[in-house]
């Protein structure tokens, strides 16, 4: 009888901490250091994935209230998945989107964009990947909000997320 | 390519295996035959090997740099060095995992190849019991984790290991510590076992005696590569930071060591089963929320890699399944002998193991608390607070005092009974010994506190009490000696260490100098180095002491390529009395830098005093059975 007065209350005890635990991992807090935030963007020079041409990153924060920027890559799995966000996040039009093309083949991501469409203003190469790493990004993909002072005022690692482009909407707003 | 496509493969098959044993062992434990079929050695055997394939397979990619494989890709470059490539294999959450799984089978076929001795029943209960949770693993490693995901096209270049992890303490660190965790689920199992197959006996201590040791060893020396890393590569001068994920491999210790008390006990007396019983249940189950809790990203930390909530919930349904699976069995199964009702005399050697598993388990729950807690309280009020070193030494360091002290006279009292007069003059000539000298130091360093000084005064009790029992001692158990001895040592030199150390920061340009006591710093000049995989740039800096003694110290700032991340490699000199820490970090334009500069007395004896404390461990597992 004792016996089972203490099983059933460790039971219970233990049920307490597994619905805790779980609530706590569905609010977990992911980790965004805080680097380059509010910083402002560094002058980089990187050229055109279709024509070609040499393009300066003053040439292509220019005329517009926000810019957001997308790094990707073909060989990347995520930015599959990402895809479709973006092509959602092309119909907000006070935004230029702005592919930046991590250490990719031209060839692969010409393909890639055939295939899953087109949702960039402009997509620029990043062939050493030197441009992404002055901008403080981590991995791929990552996507920057920039203002029109050429300030990065958020960023979101990772794929972006029904949740992340609302956010990005109502900033831009 | 191959190499990947045969990991995953064999993973498979190796998973097919671990199925497959289960009906074959039942069908085995049914029958009449006093031993056990030798298909379960070789399926067991087949398990293991298949896990060693994939894992070799694992290593070959990370040594190929196949990029394809989305592990490599995430965890590698090609400018590492072969070293830290492979391994980069243990340093993420797939690979990590895969290790587990390789360490559960191989420790579960040599467990039955060493088993001979015990009832064939018992043998195949802690086969099943751990086939749960080798299953449970493989589950949780093709569902939710696996390391053998392939994509196209094959990127040209990885993404790079964290360069925190490139360091040899770290590298061997992680595997160390899982032979420790692993090893407790051995135990875990036998318990459960033991219990089902009423073979709970002193047969049974004997026999299981050998893996909580070599668990215990591993978990020890686990930890403290750990700390040493934590010391030479975070570049803050500490050695422990009650840092939640330090924090999880330190309960499964507490909990570990207890046990191996409680099991010398059960061997000479057949008392304390229960105890047993629920220590090495709470040892495995916290070693799983460790790897839960690491794994998961429910807590923030300097270790939290990986976040992924559907990992998470996996690990923690699993864990609660085991959990819940031990309660009941225990409950059902486990009746204590209820004819024989020992009284224990409070001042016998079983009474101050007593004692002191009940410190331990108060230790435990502090820390368990401290870590928990915040997790608890950022759940049900969304307040989010972080429990910080004052917490744990509020707590933990007046307890000490009687821990220390129990475990200072309970190796000089006998089993079941000591007559009080009997007690032998050296035991407390031992005490004024170290009274005297606790008194001469403190006289020298000034007072500390009352509570640290009384620690000092215990500490040294053990001291000097392991000392004696080493030369003057009839029956030497080199074990508990050699342990206690290097657990005194260890206090001792922190204790020392935390009172003494000293430490200044300043924001120096090149050719500025600054002084501290009677040493003058000296910022010479910086240089910089290019090296395979990062790029760095290093001070040099001159101590010149009163007598003008000259010491040169180079600290180091790194900068990685992939991914860019800037670390600081501290300059450590280290000699027998203190060691002379100096990091520097960056402040704005590689003009200024930001200098600390610490003097860290007796920093080496932490190290060496666990050390001792390992092999002391290390010696039970030689010892023939001592006293009578």
């Amino acid at each position: 009888m004792k016996n089972k007065i203490i099983l059933s209350v460790l039971v219970l005890f233990f049920t307490f901490c597994f619905i805790v635990l779980y609530k706590g991992l569905n609010n977990s807090n992911i980790y965004v250091p805080e680097t380059k935030i509010e910083k402002t963007l560094i002058k980089f020079n990187s050229t055109d994935l279709y024509s070609g041409n040499k393009i300066s990153s003053d040439q292509i924060f220019i005329g517009s209230e926000y810019y957001v920027l997308n790094i990707w890559a073909s060989w990347c799995i995520p930015c599959r998945a990402e895809h479709s966000k973006l092509i959602k996040l092309s119909e907000n039009k006070s935004i230029k989107l702005i592919g930046l093309n991590y250490r990719d083949n031209p060839k692969n991501a010409k393909k890639f964009i055939n295939e899953f469409g087109d949702p960039y203003f402009m997509i620029i190469k990043d062939n050493q990947g030197m441009i992404s790493v002055d901008l403080g990004a981590i991995g791929v993909p990552e996507t920057f909000i920039i203002n029109k002072d050429k300030k990065i005022i958020k960023r979101f690692l990772g794929s972006l997320t029904e949740k992340s482009l609302n956010e990005i909407n109502l900033i831009t707003k | 390519m191959l190499a990947h496509q045969i990991g995953y493969y064999s993973l498979i098959l190796g998973f097919f295996f671990s199925i497959l044993i289960i009906p074959v062992s039942i069908k085995n434990f049914n029958n009449k035959n006093k031993v056990i079929d030798n298909k379960v050695f070789s399926i067991s055997f087949f398990q293991f090997f298949f896990v060693l394939v994939s894992f070799s397979g694992l290593i070959l990619s990370f040594v190929n740099s196949d990029f394809g494989n989305e592990t490599v890709f995430n965890n590698s470059h090609t400018t590492k060095p072969l070293f830290y490539k492979i391994s980069g294999t243990w340093g993420n959450h797939e690979g990590s995992l895969l290790l587990w799984l390789l360490v559960l089978t191989l420790f579960i076929f040599i467990f039955l190849i060493k088993s001979n001795s015990q009832p064939k029943k018992y043998r195949i209960l802690t086969l099943l019991f751990q086939q749960v949770i080798i299953i449970g693993f493989f589950l949780f490693l093709l569902k939710t984790s696996n390391p053998f995901n392939y994509f196209f096209p094959v990127p040209k270049e990885g993404l790079g290991l964290n360069p925190i992890l490139q360091d040899p303490a770290l590298a061997i660190h992680p595997p160390i510590l899982y032979l420790g965790y692993v090893g407790s689920s051995i135990i875990f199992s036998a318990s459960l076992a033991a219990v089902v197959a009423k073979h709970i006996s002193i047969v049974w201590a004997k026999h299981i005696k050998l893996w909580i040791f070599v668990s215990w060893i591993f978990l020890t020396f686990g930890i403290m590569l750990g700390s040493i890393w934590a010391y030479y590569e975070l570049g803050w001068g500490g050695f422990w930071f009650w840092d939640p994920v330090e924090n999880v491999s330190l309960m499964p210790w507490f909990c570990l060591t207890a046990l191996l008390h409680c099991i010398l006990v059960l061997e000479k007396r057949s008392i304390l089963s229960s105890w047993t019983i629920i220590l090495s249940i709470a040892t495995f189950m916290l070693s799983m929320s460790g790897t839960f809790l690491v794994r998961s990203g429910i807590l923030n930390s300097v270790h939290t890699f990986a976040n992924d909530p559907e990992r998470g919930i996996f690990i923690l349904i699993f864990l609660f399944i085991l959990i819940l699976l031990s309660l009941v069995i225990f409950f059902v199964f486990h009746k204590e002998n209820d004819q024989k009702i020992v009284k224990i005399n409070w001042l016998s050697k079983e009474a101050s193991i007593l004692f002191n598993n009940w410190f331990l388990m108060y230790f435990l729950s502090v820390v368990l608390i401290g870590t928990v807690y915040p997790i608890f309280l950022e759940v049900l009020s969304s307040k989010k607070i972080s429990v910080g070193p004052p917490f744990y030494y509020k707590l933990m360091i007046p307890f000490l005092i009687p821990f220390l002290f129990f475990m200072s006279i309970g190796p000089n009292l006998n089993w079941i009974k000591s007559e009080f007069k009997k007690i032998k003059i050296q035991i407390v000539l031992s005490f004024a010994v170290s009274l005297l000298i606790s008194f001469i130091i403190l006289n020298q360093i000034g007072f500390v506190g009352l509570i640290n000084s009384i620690l000092i005064l215990v500490t040294f009790y053990l001291f000097f009490i392991t000392i004696k029992d080493f030369f003057l001692k009839k029956y030497k158990n080199y074990s508990q000696i050699f342990s206690h001895f290097g657990f005194s040592l260890l206090i001792l030199s922190i204790l020392f260490n935390s009172i003494l150390s000293s430490e200044k920061t300043i924001n120096l340009k090149v050719g500025e100098e600054f002084s501290f006591r009677d040493e003058t710093v000296i910022f010479e000049s910086i240089e910089s180095v290019k090296n395979k995989n990062y790029k760095s740039i290093v001070g040099n800096f001159k101590i010149k002491d009163k007598k003008n003694n000259f010491l040169q110290l180079k600290p180091e700032l790194r900068i990685y390529n992939q991914p860019v991340i800037i670390t600081s490699e501290a300059d450590i000199k280290t000699t027998l009395y203190y060691d002379k820490f100096l990091v520097m970090n960056l402040v704005k334009d590689y003009e200024y830098f930001n200098v600390r500069y610490q003097v860290k007395p007796f920093m080496i004896w932490i190290w060496i005093a666990t050390v001792i404390l390992v092999i002391g461990g290390f010696l039970s597992l030689f010892q023939r059975p001592y006293e009578k």
